[in-house]
């Protein structure tokens, strides 16, 4: 194809479409750093405890959304078992760090890795299930973790593990006086997650999971591993899924299998990418900011999570959204943008 | 990677068969497509085209039989690979990647010769241009014409570096006039050293097209030839082209 090897002529259309899309990834990035920024300095307006809480949870479970939509949004594998990862990274860090005195950050890593090769280990047999059995793959085998961490004594059984007491401190990501370094972790770690979203949103494996995610043959026909492909999305999903874990555990200081790996988390995962929008950079942050707030509400008003009020809650959610907006929330504002171009060029 | 001699043929299937339980979808098929040609693939439905093109893009594996790409067996190799060696394909009811706009659609193409998304953006836009869709980049592939999405189809695999493209049906449903374009689209590619074999049912629009035709029937190959042969081909008339043909 010798004519399509030239270079592209300067103010020609290709090299004009060229141009702007470079401009628009830089702006994106722009952005992000303001939101970032703007969310790092939010609790220094906001002294009370409980919304600092309720701050900490909205950017954690944004980040965790976002490590989910790697896998569930961009490659299109609906995973309802994340918080098999979740759990492997609070008992890593926790047991590291009680057990061995392993500082949470290596605990952290550790429980990523391992999550990371587990998802490598179970996505062999299940990423050949297709759609709806993939899915019901991944819960089966979180209930299972879940049962297994149950009754596994070293890492405390049905009973958990306390965190020993210790004085506030980077090294070991303990705060008891003050919420505020909680909330710049809550930041950070959102702001690790979206930046590597973003990196892959623009290379060859972003383009090749939202292939897989929306045609696997006509994919194939094109170069694309299809199956390479949902593995290394798995590993990272659950990479940063553990991650999280680890954070929580050191947040909350207590962990026991409910707390950490109950079939609640996976749906916390899911669920604000999916009301906010699936396979989107800013659809997780907006539906965290969205769900978590209400859940936090709906519980210190209507009473505490035992009675299922928060999960009835995400029900509606989720229907009012599949009829309303089934792209998510973030489409809104696409629709407004669509309509003023519409309306510049008559 | 050996060069093949020059006398080879670019693709050769060999003594194919492919069968789905009791279902014979295309028996001992045998053919050759040399370097350059238009090969036009006929036949009514169910005899065996798509399933022929499946096998030949690495979507199925013969039941016996080999096929032999530029002088190397790739029976055995999977879809991406093959599409990586210089086979590209599109598919009877267009599949757009909907949830992406036409340009993102065309660079999934342009990774199987680039890893750097740069260099696939660029032959993606270039291939656009090239493919007359270029004043279409932005646009959400779910919101294409049909010809549009023929157009896209063509643009994606042509991304893909081929050397052989397989186009099924490309031409089916158009205007006449969409059709007219599609076909100086088909030549224009041709032109640029790209072998191309095409399903089509259209006789009026393939026949001054392809260089050659082959026509297949329950599986089997019926005829080969020059398609003003081919045409004239008693077990064609009757199995295909009906009684009418031969009194015109």
């Amino acid at each position: 194809m010798t004519t399509l090897t030239t270079a592209l002529a300067p103010g020609s259309l290709p090299a004009r479409a060229e141009a702007s899309y470079a401009a628009k990834r830089r702006r994106k990035l722009v952005v992000a750093a303001l939101v970032f920024a703007a969310l790092a300095a939010l609790p220094y307006g906001i002294r009370d405890v409980y919304l600092q809480n309720v701050l900490i949870l909205t950017l954690m479970y944004a980040a965790l959304s976002q490590s989910w939509n790697i896998l569930g949004g961009y490659c299109g594998q609906v995973s309802l078992g994340h918080a098999l990862y979740f759990g492997f990274g609070a008992y890593a860090t926790t047991v590291l760090f009680v057990t061995y005195g392993v500082l949470p950050w290596f605990g952290m890593l550790a429980g990523g890795l391992l999550s990371a090769v587990v998802a490598l280990g179970l996505g062999y047999p299940c990423f050949r299930l297709a759609g709806h059995y993939f899915s019901i793959a991944t819960i089966v085998i979180a209930e299972i973790g879940l049962l297994l961490v149950h009754n596994w004594d070293f890492v405390g059984g049905a009973m958990g593990i306390q965190w020993p007491f210790n004085p506030d401190s980077w090294w070991t990501l303990q705060f008891a006086r003050d919420k505020i370094p909680y909330v710049h972790f809550a930041v950070g770690f959102l702001a690790v997650v979206w930046f590597v979203t973003w990196l892959i949103e623009g290379s060859r494996w972003g383009y090749w999971w939202r292939a897989v995610k929306d045609d696997a043959q006509a994919a194939e026909s094109l170069g694309v591993e299809v199956f390479r492909s949902k593995m290394a999305a798995a590993a990272v999903s659950a990479f940063f899924t553990a991650i999280g874990g680890g954070f929580y555990a050191a947040y909350v200081s207590y962990i026991d299998p409910e707390s950490v790996m109950s079939f609640r988390f996976s749906l916390l995962f899911a669920l604000p990418a999916v009301l906010g929008g699936i396979g989107t950079l800013w659809g997780p942050l907006v539906g965290a900011a969205i769900l978590i707030p209400l859940t936090e509400i709906s519980r210190s008003y209507l009473g505490g999570s035992g009675n299922g009020l928060d999960l009835m809650l995400y029900g509606v959610l989720v229907m009012v959204v599949a009829l309303a907006r089934p792209e998510g929330v973030l489409s809104l504002f696409r629709r407004t943008r669509k309509a003023r171009n519409e309306e510049a060029t008559p | 990677m050996s060069s093949p001699v020059a006398t080879d043929p670019l693709l050769r299937i060999d003594h194919v068969t492919l069968r789905f339980g009791g279902l014979v979808a295309n028996a001992d098929v045998s053919l050759e497509v040399p370097e350059g040609q238009i090969l036009g693939l006929l036949g009514p439905n169910g005899a065996g085209k798509s399933t022929l093109f499946n096998l030949i893009s690495g979507t199925y594996r013969p039941s016996e039989g080999r096929i032999i790409f530029r002088g190397q067996d790739i029976t055995g190799l999977s879809a991406p690979e093959r599409c990586r060696r210089g086979i590209a394909r599109t598919f009877q009811v267009p599949r757009s990647f909907d949830s992406m706009n036409v340009v993102e659609n065309v660079i999934v193409g342009g990774f199987a010769r680039h890893a750097s998304a740069a260099a696939a953006r660029r032959v993606a836009l270039e291939t656009l241009d090239f493919a007359g869709l270029a004043h279409r980049a932005e646009a959400v592939a779910g919101e294409l014409t049909p010809p549009e999405k023929r157009r896209l189809e063509v643009a994606r695999a042509l991304a893909t570096g081929p050397r052989l493209l397989l186009l099924d049906e490309v031409l089916t449903g158009l205007t006449p006039s969409e059709a007219k374009a599609g076909v100086e689209l088909i030549r224009k590619v041709a032109a640029t050293g790209v072998t191309v074999i095409m399903v089509e049912h259209v006789m009026e629009v393939v026949m001054p097209l392809v260089d050659r035709a082959v026509v297949l029937h329950l599986g089997r190959v019926l005829a080969e030839g020059h398609p003003t042969e081919v045409v004239r081909h008693e077990g064609v008339i009757t199995a295909y082209l009906g009684e009418r043909h031969r009194a015109a």
